[in-house]
């Protein structure tokens, strides 16, 4: 199983000409991922080095190849655009790594991804996520995974690495690791995200990786107590000293949420167990994964 | 208090949000047709008295400042002769004062002087870009004034609040109701929708995050005017607004340190009180490290995400920048290595060292790809390799002490 992706997804890449786009395209590809097209307006009819189909649009790649996924690397003007072009063609997943969208362009796409109901969006400002061993959408580095029962979802790119690579040097394996992203105004959040480690055969044990600032970790907590499964969490910046405020209007509707004290508290409450440091998370999962086969 | 994260760029740190003076964000409102005082900016007491007169004799003179609480501070006052004006900005121009709210001293170089309005009432006006919504929410109260968060803590139900579908926009009969919500007399409504509406377009066309608009004046003959504006802008979005690029000066709130980040191109970086500078890549590791050297006993000296790569410009760029913070007493290095191998991240930062002339103990974690690699090319150096961020947070804090 895992969750989103595995061998069967097919995926489009918009950008797929770009320094970035290419070489991910490589990696990704290099990970065993079916990459189908790429998308490049004005440059349809030509194809990658790696042999990869490029069309003008995405809604062309997916009559053609029948993408069911979209891997987005474009610079940050563009992107909203893109995200809109792969929702509109339909596409079940798309991932979107570019970091410097404006907010602005963002709610309005947001709000038609959500009133279309046919897509869901990861990103942006994310390294995407990789299925161990069956295929990977975005930037994450894929040497350091070992197939194995834990789901991982994080806000942060490299300390989900750091995780990743502590539980593989302990001989714990991954299902599934997932980058949310760390922008203001997000696609799938640790709730959406847990959701579906839930309801995954595979995944035995969840890792959660939180850090200061925002609600999504409270409202996560909200779901991890409805939840079957064990939940390990880690929130980072605990040590940071209290950050600036936001005016008025960004308390009033955001409240007293935000602080890491706050969400230790709110995932303690809800049953997870928290690490202290990133060091006690491979022995939390071990300790976990025991209690279930026991 | 609202704690934000410490994101980068395009995350939610403030710091990295352009804020806008007073008088630049009522230019912007005024270019969409949003009500303002007539006011001009002056920077000498001089400038101040012609304009105080020019204006009618009675006005109000505003340090410029990027801090609220500045009436509290005494960098605001009402005077009745251009005379008065004039005394007034040459009591602050050119001295500093200290804002509680922004918690630092801040030079007065730049005074807004103002028409002094009839004022019947005021209130509280903002809208800003809610993560939870995921859109621009309004916020409304007739309880306007400094205390705001202490209405929204005890008296919640005085507040409106809209969240605004992008798709709708702005519609009369919402605002008509928000504003109802938050306490706007009836007789009132058909005056404050326009304004709302002019507000809305000029927050989402100029990409703002943040508008507030504290106090909203009604004037005795019933106009409202934005008393005040508070805009922060996106910065993410400046490629659309070149002549927002005009406005942007180093924020007042950043200290030397942070300044020099800026001029380097160091944008992830933020200057702490402790003696152990911080280099990691990705703003969530950057945040672990600070939480075990914490653990370990130190104190950070900085927060500072250099990104992918840890190419050996990067990291010589940002060794330079935290060394020349005399409190530092040791550095620490914590580098993922993903899909850069540790091997050549090592030979990075190596290099980089190499031609600094660094008199402090320097631990250099790696982990990832290749990681192994790199430690063995660090252990022949003057660095110190670590296995583990804890390994490498308890290093240096017994190199560094706690003195």
């Amino acid at each position: 199983m895992s969750i989103l992706i595995d061998q069967s997804t097919r995926v489009v890449v918009s950008g797929i000409t770009g320094r970035e786009g290419s070489f991910h395209t490589g990696q990704m590809m290099d990970y065993g991922t079916q990459v189908v097209a790429g998308v490049v307006p004005g440059k349809g009819g030509q194809t990658t080095e790696r042999g990869v189909p490029i069309f003008d649009t995405v809604a062309e790649a997916v009559a053609a190849t029948d993408a069911n996924a979209q891997f987005i690397s474009v610079p940050p003007k563009f992107a909203a655009d893109s995200i809109l072009e792969g929702a509109a063609a339909g596409l079940p997943l798309i991932v979107c790594i570019t970091d410097g969208i404006p907010v602005q362009d963002m709610i309005p796409a947001m709000r038609y991804l959500k009133t279309n109901g046919v897509s869901r969006f990861i990103g942006s400002n994310c390294p995407g996520l990789l299925s161990a061993g069956k295929a990977k959408i975005g930037i994450i580095p894929q040497d350091i995974f070992l197939t194995g029962p834990v789901g991982i979802v994080s806000r942060s790119g490299t300390l989900t690495y750091e995780i990743v690579d502590s539980l593989t040097r302990a001989g714990i394996g991954q299902t599934t690791a997932v980058g949310i992203g760390g922008d203001p105004v997000l696609g799938m959040r640790f709730v959406d995200v847990l959701k579906e480690f839930e309801a995954d055969p595979e995944t035995k044990v969840v890792v959660m990786v939180g850090e200061i600032g925002g609600s999504d970790e409270e409202a996560g907590a909200e779901f991890i107590k409805t939840m079957s499964k064990p939940v390990v969490g880690f929130i980072g910046g605990r040590s940071a000293p209290p950050g600036k405020r936001m005016g008025h209007a960004g308390a009033i509707v955001s409240g007293s949420s935000g602080s890491a004290q706050g969400k230790v508290d709110a995932l303690t409450a809800a049953g997870a167990t928290v690490a202290d440091t990133t060091a006690d998370i491979p022995a939390l999962v071990k300790a976990a994964l025991n209690k279930i086969v026991a | 208090m609202l704690e934000v994260g410490w994101r980068g760029k395009s995350g939610y740190n403030e710091q990295t949000k352009m804020k806008l003076q007073e008088y630049q964000a009522k230019e912007i409102l005024a270019r969409y047709g949003v009500a303002i005082p007539r006011g001009k900016v002056a920077t000498t007491a001089e400038e101040v008295r012609v304009a105080a007169a020019e204006l009618g004799g009675k006005s109000v003179v505003k340090a410029q400042v990027l801090a609220g609480g500045r009436g509290k501070a005494g960098a605001v006052k009402v005077t009745s002769t251009p005379e008065a004006a004039s005394e007034f900005a040459a009591s602050i121009l050119g001295k500093d004062i200290y804002f509680e709210q922004a918690k630092a001293e801040l030079t007065i170089g730049r005074l807004y002087v103002e028409e002094a309005l009839p004022i019947a009432r005021e209130y509280y006006l903002g809208i800003v870009t809610d993560r939870d919504s995921q859109t621009n929410v309004f916020i409304v109260s007739s309880q306007g004034g400094m205390d705001i968060e202490e209405v929204a803590h005890s008296h919640p139900e005085a507040i409106g609040r809209l969240p605004v579908d992008p798709a709708l926009g702005v519609r009369d009969f919402q605002l008509r109701r928000v504003a109802a919500q938050g306490g706007i007399p009836v007789a009132e409504l058909s005056k404050i929708t326009p304004f709302l509406k002019s507000l809305y377009k000029a927050y989402v066309e100029s990409d703002a995050n943040l508008a507030e608009i504290n106090p909203l004046i009604v004037t005795e003959d019933g106009t409202f005017i934005a008393g005040d504006c508070k805009m922060t802008i996106d910065d993410n979005a400046l490629f659309r607004h070149p002549d927002f690029a005009a406005l942007v000066g180093d924020s007042e709130e950043m200290d030397e340190f942070e300044k020099d980040a800026k001029r380097r191109g160091i944008n992830n970086y933020v200057h702490l009180d402790g003696n152990i500078g911080i280099i990691g890549n990705g703003a969530g590791l950057v945040m672990a490290t600070m939480d075990e050297v914490k653990r370990a006993g130190g104190e950070a000296a900085d927060f500072l995400d250099i990104g992918g790569g840890a190419q050996a410009a990067l990291v010589r760029n940002a060794l330079e920048l935290i060394l020349s913070d005399p409190k530092v007493k040791g550095i620490l290095i914590n580098i993922f290595g993903g899909i850069t191998r540790g091997d050549e991240v090592a030979k990075g930062i190596i290099e980089a060292t190499e031609t600094l002339n660094i008199q402090v103990p320097l631990v250099v974690r790696l982990a990832g790809t290749n990681a192994e690699e790199g430690l063995k090319l660090l252990a022949n150096t003057d660095l110190l390799p670590a296995a583990t961020m804890q390994e490498a947070a308890q290093k240096i804090v017994s190199l560094v002490g706690n003195d």
